[in-house]
Protein backbone atom coordinates (compact mmCIF):
# COMPACT_ATOMS: atom_id res chain seq x y z
CA UNK A 1 0.00 0.00 0.00
CA UNK A 2 1.12 3.41 -0.74
CA UNK A 3 2.55 5.69 1.86
CA UNK A 4 0.10 8.06 1.16
CA UNK A 5 -2.93 6.41 1.21
CA UNK A 6 -2.21 4.17 4.87
CA UNK A 7 -1.49 8.11 6.20
CA UNK A 8 -5.36 9.13 5.06
CA UNK A 9 -6.94 5.83 6.29
CA UNK A 10 -5.39 6.14 9.78
CA UNK A 11 -6.27 9.64 9.57
CA UNK A 12 -9.83 9.02 8.94
CA UNK A 13 -10.86 6.06 10.81
CA UNK A 14 -12.17 6.57 15.15
CA UNK A 15 -10.32 4.65 17.55
CA UNK A 16 -13.22 2.56 18.08
CA UNK A 17 -13.09 1.24 14.38
CA UNK A 18 -12.42 -2.32 14.04
CA UNK A 19 -10.18 -2.77 11.20
CA UNK A 20 -12.57 -5.35 9.13
CA UNK A 21 -15.20 -2.61 8.64
CA UNK A 22 -15.25 0.13 6.33
CA UNK A 23 -16.43 2.73 8.69
CA UNK A 24 -18.58 3.81 12.04
CA UNK A 25 -22.08 3.81 9.95
CA UNK A 26 -21.44 -0.12 8.75
CA UNK A 27 -19.78 -1.14 11.85
CA UNK A 28 -23.01 0.17 14.09
CA UNK A 29 -25.09 -1.50 11.25
CA UNK A 30 -23.41 -4.88 11.60
CA UNK A 31 -23.78 -4.76 14.97
CA UNK A 32 -27.33 -3.74 15.40
CA UNK A 33 -27.80 -6.93 12.99
CA UNK A 34 -26.25 -8.88 15.05
CA UNK A 35 -28.21 -8.07 18.01
CA UNK A 36 -31.24 -8.55 16.24
CA UNK A 37 -30.08 -11.83 15.01
CA UNK A 38 -29.26 -13.46 18.87
CA UNK A 39 -32.90 -11.73 19.84
CA UNK A 40 -34.57 -13.93 16.84
CA UNK A 41 -32.93 -17.05 18.78
CA UNK A 42 -34.54 -15.43 21.81
CA UNK A 43 -37.76 -15.49 20.51
CA UNK A 44 -37.50 -18.93 19.82
CA UNK A 45 -36.59 -19.46 23.04
CA UNK A 46 -39.01 -18.01 25.10
CA UNK A 47 -41.71 -18.79 22.35
CA UNK A 48 -41.26 -22.19 23.53
CA UNK A 49 -42.55 -21.70 26.92
CA UNK A 50 -45.19 -19.55 25.61
CA UNK A 51 -45.94 -22.59 23.28
CA UNK A 52 -46.04 -24.81 26.05
CA UNK A 53 -48.61 -22.22 28.35
CA UNK A 54 -51.01 -22.15 25.75
CA UNK A 55 -51.12 -25.73 25.32
CA UNK A 56 -51.96 -26.35 28.91
CA UNK A 57 -53.92 -23.31 29.29
CA UNK A 58 -55.93 -25.08 26.70
CA UNK A 59 -55.92 -28.50 28.28
CA UNK A 60 -56.54 -27.21 31.83
CA UNK A 61 -58.60 -23.98 32.06
CA UNK A 62 -59.98 -24.59 35.06
CA UNK A 63 -57.08 -25.46 36.93
CA UNK A 64 -55.25 -22.41 35.10
CA UNK A 65 -57.63 -19.66 36.45
CA UNK A 66 -57.55 -21.08 39.77
CA UNK A 67 -53.58 -20.48 39.83
CA UNK A 68 -53.26 -17.40 37.91
CA UNK A 69 -56.48 -15.91 40.42
CA UNK A 70 -53.91 -16.36 43.52
CA UNK A 71 -51.31 -14.27 41.57
CA UNK A 72 -51.46 -10.43 42.88
CA UNK A 73 -52.92 -8.41 40.35
CA UNK A 74 -51.37 -5.17 42.05
CA UNK A 75 -47.94 -6.02 42.23
CA UNK A 76 -48.47 -7.40 38.31
CA UNK A 77 -49.65 -3.63 37.25
CA UNK A 78 -46.33 -2.70 39.26
CA UNK A 79 -43.79 -4.43 37.91
CA UNK A 80 -44.96 -3.53 34.33
CA UNK A 81 -44.91 -0.34 34.66
CA UNK A 82 -41.83 0.15 36.35
CA UNK A 83 -40.28 -1.83 33.18
CA UNK A 84 -41.57 0.67 31.00
CA UNK A 85 -40.24 3.45 32.56
CA UNK A 86 -37.40 1.88 32.82
CA UNK A 87 -37.65 0.87 28.83
CA UNK A 88 -38.42 5.00 28.33
CA UNK A 89 -35.13 5.87 30.47
CA UNK A 90 -33.06 3.57 28.59
CA UNK A 91 -34.33 4.90 25.21
CA UNK A 92 -33.31 8.26 26.83
CA UNK A 93 -30.10 7.12 27.53
CA UNK A 94 -29.28 6.05 23.89
CA UNK A 95 -31.15 9.62 22.43
CA UNK A 96 -28.63 11.20 25.10
CA UNK A 97 -25.42 9.38 23.37
CA UNK A 98 -26.56 10.04 20.49
CA UNK A 99 -26.66 13.97 21.23
CA UNK A 100 -23.13 13.85 23.25
CA UNK A 101 -23.99 14.44 26.59
CA UNK A 102 -22.48 12.51 28.62
CA UNK A 103 -23.88 13.46 31.51
CA UNK A 104 -27.71 13.02 30.91
CA UNK A 105 -26.61 9.58 29.74
CA UNK A 106 -24.96 8.60 32.74
CA UNK A 107 -28.23 9.86 34.94
CA UNK A 108 -30.41 7.92 32.61
CA UNK A 109 -28.73 4.50 32.91
CA UNK A 110 -28.71 4.69 36.32
CA UNK A 111 -32.51 4.88 36.66
CA UNK A 112 -32.61 2.91 34.61
CA UNK A 113 -30.51 0.29 36.67
CA UNK A 114 -32.63 1.21 39.59
CA UNK A 115 -35.81 0.63 38.17
CA UNK A 116 -34.63 -2.59 36.86
CA UNK A 117 -33.90 -3.87 40.56
CA UNK A 118 -36.84 -2.53 41.99
CA UNK A 119 -38.53 -4.97 39.20
CA UNK A 120 -36.43 -7.57 40.83
CA UNK A 121 -36.96 -6.82 44.46
CA UNK A 122 -40.75 -6.70 43.82
CA UNK A 123 -40.62 -10.19 41.86
CA UNK A 124 -38.46 -11.34 44.61
CA UNK A 125 -41.74 -10.14 47.01
CA UNK A 126 -44.05 -12.39 44.99
CA UNK A 127 -41.86 -15.56 45.34
CA UNK A 128 -41.46 -15.22 48.68
CA UNK A 129 -45.56 -15.10 49.09
CA UNK A 130 -45.60 -18.07 46.85
CA UNK A 131 -42.91 -20.04 49.45
CA UNK A 132 -44.64 -19.23 52.42
CA UNK A 133 -48.08 -20.76 50.80
CA UNK A 134 -46.41 -23.60 49.42
CA UNK A 135 -47.05 -23.08 46.32
CA UNK A 136 -43.22 -23.61 45.00
CA UNK A 137 -43.88 -26.86 42.18
CA UNK A 138 -42.41 -29.93 43.18
CA UNK A 139 -39.25 -30.18 44.99
CA UNK A 140 -36.97 -27.27 44.36
CA UNK A 141 -36.89 -25.82 47.77
CA UNK A 142 -36.59 -29.38 49.51
CA UNK A 143 -37.73 -28.49 53.03
CA UNK A 144 -40.63 -26.96 51.23
CA UNK A 145 -42.46 -29.04 48.71
CA UNK A 146 -45.39 -28.04 46.62
CA UNK A 147 -48.42 -28.47 49.31
CA UNK A 148 -50.76 -25.52 48.81
CA UNK A 149 -53.85 -25.66 51.53
CA UNK A 150 -56.62 -25.75 49.37
CA UNK A 151 -59.58 -23.16 50.63
CA UNK A 152 -63.32 -24.57 51.83
CA UNK A 153 -65.92 -23.07 50.20
CA UNK A 154 -66.53 -19.56 51.94
CA UNK A 155 -63.23 -19.34 52.98
CA UNK A 156 -61.72 -16.10 51.29
CA UNK A 157 -57.89 -16.39 52.87
CA UNK A 158 -55.97 -15.21 49.39
CA UNK A 159 -53.09 -17.05 50.88
CA UNK A 160 -55.34 -20.35 49.88
CA UNK A 161 -55.47 -22.01 46.69
CA UNK A 162 -59.27 -21.60 45.30
CA UNK A 163 -59.83 -24.62 43.24
CA UNK A 164 -63.28 -23.50 41.01
CA UNK A 165 -64.70 -26.69 39.18
CA UNK A 166 -62.74 -29.26 37.15
CA UNK A 167 -59.75 -27.76 38.50
CA UNK A 168 -56.94 -29.91 40.71
CA UNK A 169 -53.87 -28.99 42.66
CA UNK A 170 -51.52 -31.35 40.32
CA UNK A 171 -52.61 -29.49 37.32
CA UNK A 172 -52.35 -26.04 39.81
CA UNK A 173 -48.76 -27.14 40.02
CA UNK A 174 -48.48 -27.34 35.90
CA UNK A 175 -49.29 -23.91 36.03
CA UNK A 176 -46.70 -23.05 38.53
CA UNK A 177 -43.74 -25.11 37.10
CA UNK A 178 -44.68 -22.92 33.64
CA UNK A 179 -44.70 -19.82 36.28
CA UNK A 180 -42.09 -20.38 37.46
CA UNK A 181 -39.89 -21.10 34.35
CA UNK A 182 -41.20 -18.24 32.54
CA UNK A 183 -40.99 -15.50 35.27
CA UNK A 184 -37.91 -16.94 36.30
CA UNK A 185 -35.61 -17.05 32.56
CA UNK A 186 -37.41 -13.35 32.56
CA UNK A 187 -35.56 -12.00 36.10
CA UNK A 188 -32.00 -13.93 34.81
CA UNK A 189 -32.58 -11.85 31.87
CA UNK A 190 -33.02 -8.81 34.08
CA UNK A 191 -30.24 -9.79 36.17
CA UNK A 192 -27.59 -10.66 33.32
CA UNK A 193 -29.15 -6.80 31.61
CA UNK A 194 -28.57 -5.42 34.76
CA UNK A 195 -24.63 -6.56 34.26
CA UNK A 196 -24.59 -5.25 30.84
CA UNK A 197 -25.66 -1.63 32.05
CA UNK A 198 -23.05 -1.76 34.59
CA UNK A 199 -20.29 -2.25 31.76
CA UNK A 200 -22.10 0.07 29.80
CA UNK A 201 -22.25 2.72 32.46
CA UNK A 202 -18.79 2.51 33.54
CA UNK A 203 -18.11 2.56 29.43
CA UNK A 204 -19.71 5.78 29.18
CA UNK A 205 -18.18 7.53 32.87
CA UNK A 206 -14.63 6.97 31.08
CA UNK A 207 -16.32 9.28 28.36
CA UNK A 208 -16.04 5.89 25.80
CA UNK A 209 -19.22 7.17 23.31
CA UNK A 210 -19.94 9.66 21.72
CA UNK A 211 -22.59 10.58 18.59
CA UNK A 212 -19.81 8.95 16.47
CA UNK A 213 -19.45 5.85 18.56
CA UNK A 214 -22.09 4.69 20.94
CA UNK A 215 -23.32 1.49 19.19
CA UNK A 216 -23.05 -0.13 22.47
CA UNK A 217 -25.31 1.97 24.19
CA UNK A 218 -27.76 1.27 21.13
CA UNK A 219 -27.45 -2.29 21.36
CA UNK A 220 -27.62 -3.13 24.64
CA UNK A 221 -30.80 -0.85 24.93
CA UNK A 222 -32.49 -3.19 22.52
CA UNK A 223 -32.04 -5.97 25.02
CA UNK A 224 -33.28 -4.04 27.63
CA UNK A 225 -36.00 -3.50 25.11
CA UNK A 226 -36.79 -7.28 24.45
CA UNK A 227 -36.81 -7.92 28.00
CA UNK A 228 -39.26 -5.51 28.42
CA UNK A 229 -41.54 -7.05 25.93
CA UNK A 230 -41.55 -10.34 27.10
CA UNK A 231 -42.66 -9.01 30.14
CA UNK A 232 -45.65 -7.45 28.06
CA UNK A 233 -46.85 -10.29 27.07
CA UNK A 234 -46.04 -12.30 30.70
CA UNK A 235 -48.34 -9.88 32.25
CA UNK A 236 -52.20 -10.33 31.07
CA UNK A 237 -51.13 -14.19 30.13
CA UNK A 238 -50.31 -14.89 33.81
CA UNK A 239 -51.69 -12.35 35.71
CA UNK A 240 -54.90 -10.79 33.79
CA UNK A 241 -56.50 -13.95 32.05
CA UNK A 242 -57.87 -16.17 34.67
CA UNK A 243 -59.51 -13.64 36.06
CA UNK A 244 -62.55 -14.02 33.73
CA UNK A 245 -63.29 -17.38 33.37
CA UNK A 246 -63.62 -17.57 37.17
CA UNK A 247 -67.43 -16.60 36.97
CA UNK A 248 -68.00 -18.82 34.00
CA UNK A 249 -67.10 -16.04 31.17
CA UNK B 1 -28.08 5.18 5.32
CA UNK B 2 -27.19 7.66 8.21
CA UNK B 3 -28.62 7.22 11.42
CA UNK B 4 -32.30 8.75 12.57
CA UNK B 5 -32.19 10.65 15.95
CA UNK B 6 -35.40 9.70 17.50
CA UNK B 7 -36.99 13.08 18.98
CA UNK B 8 -37.37 12.56 23.03
CA UNK B 9 -41.08 13.98 22.13
CA UNK B 10 -41.83 10.77 20.17
CA UNK B 11 -40.33 8.82 22.94
CA UNK B 12 -43.12 10.35 25.65
CA UNK B 13 -45.49 10.08 23.65
CA UNK B 14 -44.75 6.12 22.88
CA UNK B 15 -44.34 6.06 26.66
CA UNK B 16 -47.32 7.16 27.37
CA UNK B 17 -49.05 5.20 24.91
CA UNK B 18 -47.38 1.92 26.77
CA UNK B 19 -48.44 3.31 30.52
CA UNK B 20 -52.38 3.73 28.42
CA UNK B 21 -52.17 0.30 27.07
CA UNK B 22 -50.95 -1.33 30.31
CA UNK B 23 -54.14 0.50 32.18
CA UNK B 24 -56.47 -0.50 29.35
CA UNK B 25 -55.46 -4.32 29.93
CA UNK B 26 -55.92 -4.04 33.45
CA UNK B 27 -58.96 -2.75 33.08
CA UNK B 28 -60.41 -5.43 30.50
CA UNK B 29 -59.39 -7.93 32.86
CA UNK B 30 -62.10 -6.71 35.43
CA UNK B 31 -64.80 -6.57 32.60
CA UNK B 32 -66.03 -9.58 30.93
CA UNK B 33 -66.04 -10.32 27.38
CA UNK B 34 -67.95 -12.67 25.63
CA UNK B 35 -66.17 -16.29 24.95
CA UNK B 36 -62.83 -16.08 23.96
CA UNK B 37 -62.73 -12.03 23.09
CA UNK B 38 -61.33 -11.64 26.80
CA UNK B 39 -58.49 -13.09 25.82
CA UNK B 40 -58.48 -11.80 22.35
CA UNK B 41 -58.40 -7.99 24.02
CA UNK B 42 -55.59 -8.94 26.21
CA UNK B 43 -53.28 -10.27 23.45
CA UNK B 44 -54.29 -7.87 20.81
CA UNK B 45 -53.85 -4.79 23.57
CA UNK B 46 -49.74 -6.46 24.06
CA UNK B 47 -49.55 -7.03 20.56
CA UNK B 48 -50.04 -2.90 20.24
CA UNK B 49 -47.73 -2.69 23.23
CA UNK B 50 -44.62 -4.61 21.83
CA UNK B 51 -44.92 -3.11 17.86
CA UNK B 52 -44.77 0.62 19.86
CA UNK B 53 -41.63 -0.67 21.59
CA UNK B 54 -40.35 -2.37 18.50
CA UNK B 55 -41.19 0.19 16.45
CA UNK B 56 -39.86 3.44 17.88
CA UNK B 57 -38.08 2.55 21.47
CA UNK B 58 -36.00 -0.26 19.58
CA UNK B 59 -35.44 2.15 16.28
CA UNK B 60 -37.07 -0.69 14.07
CA UNK B 61 -39.30 1.85 11.70
CA UNK B 62 -36.21 3.87 10.92
CA UNK B 63 -34.29 0.59 10.76
CA UNK B 64 -32.91 -0.74 6.99
CA UNK B 65 -34.99 -3.35 4.93
CA UNK B 66 -31.92 -6.18 6.67
CA UNK B 67 -33.63 -5.65 10.22
CA UNK B 68 -37.32 -5.64 9.02
CA UNK B 69 -36.44 -9.21 7.18
CA UNK B 70 -35.05 -10.42 10.76
CA UNK B 71 -38.12 -10.40 12.93
CA UNK B 72 -40.70 -10.84 10.16
CA UNK B 73 -38.49 -14.34 10.09
CA UNK B 74 -38.45 -14.29 13.74
CA UNK B 75 -42.54 -14.05 13.40
CA UNK B 76 -42.52 -16.35 10.89
CA UNK B 77 -40.68 -19.05 12.45
CA UNK B 78 -42.81 -18.77 15.70
CA UNK B 79 -45.95 -19.21 13.76
CA UNK B 80 -44.77 -22.12 12.15
CA UNK B 81 -44.08 -23.64 15.61
CA UNK B 82 -47.26 -22.80 17.26
CA UNK B 83 -49.63 -23.54 13.63
CA UNK B 84 -48.08 -27.34 13.13
CA UNK B 85 -48.30 -27.86 17.12
CA UNK B 86 -51.31 -27.12 17.48
CA UNK B 87 -52.31 -28.56 14.16
CA UNK B 88 -51.80 -31.99 16.40
CA UNK B 89 -53.70 -31.11 19.40
CA UNK B 90 -56.76 -29.38 17.88
CA UNK B 91 -57.25 -32.00 15.77
CA UNK B 92 -56.22 -35.12 18.18
CA UNK B 93 -59.76 -36.13 19.01
CA UNK B 94 -61.34 -35.77 15.07
CA UNK B 95 -60.87 -39.20 14.88
CA UNK B 96 -62.88 -41.82 16.60
CA UNK B 97 -59.72 -43.90 19.08
CA UNK B 98 -60.63 -47.36 17.48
Amino acid sequence: MPEGLAATHEHASHPALRHHLENMEQQREAGTLGMWVFLVTEIMFFGGMFLAYTLFRYEYPAAFVSASNHLDIKLGALTTGVLIVSSFTMAMAVYSTQIGRQKATIICLILTMILGATFLGVKAIEYHDKYNDQLIPGQLIPWRPFNPEVAKPGDTDPHKLHLIEGATTQNVQLFYWIYFAMTGMHALHMIIGLGIMTVILIMAWRGKFSPEYHAPVEISGLYWHFVDIIWIFLFPLLYLLGRHLEHGG
Amino acid sequence: MSEHIVQPRIYIMIFLALMLGTGLTVLAAFYDFPGPLNAVVALTIACLKATLVVLYFMHVRYSGRLIWLVIIAAIFWLAIMFAITFSDYWTRNWLPIS
